[in-house]
């Protein structure tokens, strides 16, 4: 077994450290309890302190109510996951602790509603506090409050118990609230100012080390909000959308946030519509944007392969939830690649492109407008639930550096104007362009020529689907090489893609203390893939591609798959999991373990 | 503020926007094929309103019917079957300035698109959409339609159609849209008073127009050719109010031929117009913030 990492967490009680580097804080309860909005509070404290921060939260698929966590994890330094384990639980009721006692580390602190939770079971070294925070935060609200405002009650504790900044704390509280009825606010202090005053008796209290992150304005969000960010500073203005979780907050976004930009997004009646919708405003001239998550891509495949043979330029966001059907839809997995290369009819280009954290979200939206553009072709990008929901801090997005302005050119087309030449790129003359050769282009979903009649001529078929693969060649020749971390040769390289970037990184760390040479690989650019990884790969005795989806009828995930038949390199091994949760680090270190020993 | 719209809504056509301005590629219609009657008339009806050529857009679904963009000199989008109606929706709503133009069968229209048909009326987006309803498809070569009457023997139905047709006025009336009017390939000034109104309604404007395909259903449409010994009966707008929707309801009860003429039209707002007045109102709420400050301001609310 693997030896803990250095940078071990707190320990409680009398032991513990004064000051210290992580903590992972798990928030047991009901979704309708609140705990999201103290996991917020504290991811945003977080990026307000130069720490670096990532959370997870699972929610019930029912609409009222039902358990919940919020999990945040704090760090001085790099945070790359959410935490395997809990240094310190805080449940709410029987079941929250019933169910998570099992997820806080041996010697961690559990804190619970002792008005809630009964048959206490000491074990493993943990510290058990029971504090009455319904009780208390009747006391301190007032009779009629009960139940709401306990969990401003909680994070008073917690930024008592760590030390946390109060003033910021406070300020981040205030501006939530502010918006809201004067009372509001007044009940949370009195409930916060509650929890901070509660005396916790023997417990050791914490003090997070000065973050690292830097002094630069720095923000905290989640993944679909920092795409739709991205969106709009791509120069998307247009699109439309079918509701689908973990999808939906992008469109709701889009919706109210378009407007003020001077664009429509339109929520249609289903997903052939809306990706129909969305291609309607791109052969207007427009970046536009669809998006979905699994079942909903399925349904716009026809039109995705149209897109493709029309050469029309569109972004398709898929937020990537369990499958197969409607699966597990508040769970995460990455099984929707196969599906996002090669579904659809026919040989259909298509660029497809995952964001690996919330931070990248932005870019990866930058990145797939500028290629949707140039390329005319639509591009996907792959995200999925965990990147949706989760909370990370970074750095603000420089707007003068990423801005992009959009533009239809209206111009007056030439006199030799061919709407598919087969010696360029494609780029449409949208309706409003005048012709001086007084002849109008039909785009055509139909094989055409150059100047886009039908045509079935098997020359011109071959012609026009070489001319579309190469818009794949030439994406490939220009997109970067990823860089490895860790080992730039050796015993194993652990590739992945998606959300899984921050656990393979921090595996990858903690691997070479057992003495092996590790390198890890994150790719961005799924397809085509970039040139020249062939040399990374040779580099390695082992390459075990970590993913969130079925090893399958021959025993390789779904990239594994595409890397093998691209590659033909046997050292390519799969590290699938799909329990629907994300990977925990030590899932990863012992699976590439048992790869190491020979076992994979 | 500026918008992503390009601003000039009409521009002056260099040259007068005739018929053979219009006319692309000849028609690979089968010869006799009603739909040549629609593309004439709908070249005159355009020639009539002399819209700038370079902001007419044709679209379509899949279907024979459905060739139409490729024989119009206009901008144009041949699109997959059935979803003609939501992609000139993205056109529409994002370029006020053109002019929005569907084309396409009854398969096309009240089958495969027949749910986009109910939305795309229901949310009034401005354009104008033709039917060439043919009672059978052609294009992959005579198997049911929607509208086929019940006993149409076809290769899907040999012994005879048993599904009941659906009624396209009576459904176009229970969807929302605003205009909706009835015409006959074989009645050329009707067609084009038809086709006239229709483009100038603002809002969602349907015609279904009987168009006969001599491959795969000749004779469909006898009953209402008097060439062939029918009748041609129209609505009286003297005697039907056009904005009662029970009365076009009733109306459309007319078996088979049926009335022809439009049947209901009412002025509702788009959802062009609805859509440009909340960018307008949004915009006006924000002030003079430029689009990327806008962009900047939500960052640091994430801070
Ligand atoms: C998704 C899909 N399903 C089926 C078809 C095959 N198809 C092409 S045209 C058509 C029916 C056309 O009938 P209609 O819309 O009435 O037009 P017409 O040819 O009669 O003018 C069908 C079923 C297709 N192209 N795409
Ligand atoms: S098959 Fe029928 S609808 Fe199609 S072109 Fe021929 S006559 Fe017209």
């Amino acid at each position: 077994m693997l030896a803990k990492p250095a940078s071990t967490p707190m320990s409680p009680g009398l032991h513990a450290p004064h000051s210290l580097r992580n903590a992972v804080i798990r928030f047991a309860g009901n979704s309708q309890d609140g705990i999201q909005s103290i996991g917020g509070f504290l991811a945003r404290l977080a990026g307000r302190t130069a720490q670096e921060v990532m959370t997870y939260m699972t929610i019930p698929s029912t609409i009222s109510g039902g358990p919940s966590i919020f999990q945040v994890h704090i760090g001085s330094g790099e945070v790359l996951h959410a935490g395997d384990e809990a240094d310190v639980l805080v449940a709410f009721y029987q079941h929250s602790y019933d169910s998570h006692l099992g997820a806080l580390r041996d010697g961690g602190v559990c804190l619970y509603d002792s008005g809630e939770v009964k048959e206490v079971r000491h074990e493993r070294g943990i510290k058990h506090l029971g504090i009455p925070f319904t009780a208390a935060t009747v006391e301190a609200v007032g009779g009629s409050t009960r139940d709401r405002g306990k969990n401003m009650f909680v994070l008073g504790l917690v930024c008592a118990v760590f030390n946390l900044d109060k003033e910021k704390l406070i300020g981040i509280v205030s501006r939530q609230f502010g918006k809201k009825d004067e009372s509001v606010l007044r009940n949370a202090m009195l409930a916060f100012d509650a929890g901070f005053a509660y005396e916790v008796g023997d417990l050791e209290r914490f003090a997070f080390e000065h973050g690292e992150a830097g002094d630069g304005h720095r923000i905290s969000t989640d993944g679909n909000q920092m795409l739709t960010a991205g969106l709009i500073a791509a120069g998307v203005r247009y699109g439309a959308a079918y509701p689908i979780t973990p999808w939906s907050s992008i469109m709701e976004s889009l919706r109210t946030e378009l407007p003020k930009y001077g664009g429509i997004y339109v929520q249609a009646e289903d997903e052939l519509a809306a990706v129909s919708m969305t291609l309607g405003a791109a052969f207007a001239g427009h970046l536009a944007v669809t998006g979905s998550a699994g079942p909903g891509l399925s349904l716009k495949m026809e039109a995705l392969s149209y897109a493709s043979m029309a050469e029309l330029p569109i972004i398709v966001i898929n937020v990537q939830r369990g499958g197969p059907s409607t699966g597990l839809p508040t769970s995460v997995e990455q099984s929707d690649l196969m599906q996002a290369i090669y579904g659809s009819h026919g040989d259909c280009p298509r660029i497809v492109l995952a964001p690996q954290d919330v931070e990248d979200c932005f870019y990866i939206a930058l990145e797939a407008g500028r290629l949707a553009r140039k390329y005319s072709c639509p591009v996907i990008i792959l995200s999925d639930q965990a990147l949706s929901s989760r909370i990370e801090a970074f750095a603000e997005p420089d707007l003068d550096v990423h801005w992009v302005e959009p533009h239809i050119d209206l111009s007056t087309r030439r006199e030799d104007y061919r709407p598919y030449p087969l010696d360029r790129t494609t780029h449409h003359a949208p309706p409003g362009s005048r012709m001086s050769s007084g002849k109008y282009p039909v785009i055509s979903g139909l094989e055409h020529d150059e100047w886009g009649h039908p045509s079935g001529s098997p020359k011109m078929h071959s012609q026009m689907t070489a001319k579309r693969r190469q818009k794949l060649i030439d994406a490939a020749a220009e997109f970067p090489l990823p860089k490895v971390h860790g080992h730039q040769e050796g015993d194993v390289l652990i590739v992945g893609w998606g959300s899984t970037y921050g656990p393979i990184k921090e595996s990858a760390d903690r691997l070479p203390a057992e003495g092996f040479k590790v390198g890890a690989l994150h790719l961005r650019h799924l397809h085509p893939l970039p040139n020249g990884l062939e040399t990374i790969f040779n580099r390695y005795e082992h390459i075990v591609v970590v993913e969130m989806n079925d090893y399958g009828a021959y025993g390789y995930g779904q990239m594994a798959t595409l890397l093998r038949a691209r590659y033909c390199n046997p050292a390519i091994k799969s590290l699938c999991k799909t329990d629907g949760l994300a990977f925990r680090i030590r899932e990863i270190v012992t699976g590439v373990e048992k790869h190491l020993a020979g076992a994979g | 503020m500026s918008t992503v719209l390009p601003s000039a809504t009409v521009t002056e056509p260099e040259d007068r926007l005739t018929k053979k301005a219009l006319t692309a590629d000849h028609p690979t219609w089968c010869p006799g094929c009603g739909d040549f009657a629609v593309l004439n008339i709908f070249y005159r009806v355009l020639e009539k309103l002399q819209y700038p050529h370079e902001k007419i857009v044709c679209v379509a679904g899949i279907g024979c019917s459905s060739r139409f963009p490729y024989f119009m000199n206009t901008h144009g989008i041949h699109f997959i079957h059935g979803r003609a109606l939501p992609l000139a929706t993205g056109i529409s709503l994002s370029r006020p300035d053109v002019h929005v133009f569907v084309f396409g069968g009854d398969g096309d229209g009240f089958s495969i698109g027949g749910n986009h048909l109910n939305h795309a009326a229901r949310k009034n987006v401005k354009l104008t959409y033709v039917i060439m309803d043919n009672f059978v498809y052609g294009l992959t070569k005579k198997q049911t339609s929607p509208t086929s009457p019940i006993g149409f023997k076809s290769k899907t139905d040999p012994t005879g159609s048993v599904d009941r047709p659906i009624n396209p006025m009576k459904q176009l009336l229970a969807s929302g849209a605003t205009f909706i009017a009835r015409t006959h390939a074989a009645q050329v000034k009707h067609m084009e008073q038809m086709f006239e109104r229709a483009i100038l309604h603002d809002g969602f404007s349907v015609v279904e127009c009987l168009s006969e395909c001599v491959m795969f259903y000749a004779g469909a449409f006898d009953d209402s050719t008097p060439r062939k010994g029918g009748t041609f009966e129209t609505v009286d707008e003297t005697q039907h109010d056009v904005t009662d929707e029970g009365a076009a309801f009733k109306l459309a009860e007319n078996l088979a031929p049926g009335k022809f003429g439009v049947y209901y039209q009412v002025q509702r707002p788009t959802k062009n117009e609805l859509e440009q007045k909340w960018i307008t109102d949004t915009q006006a709420k924000i002030g003079g913030a430029s689009q990327k400050d806008l962009l900047r301001k939500r960052l640091e609310a994430m801070r």
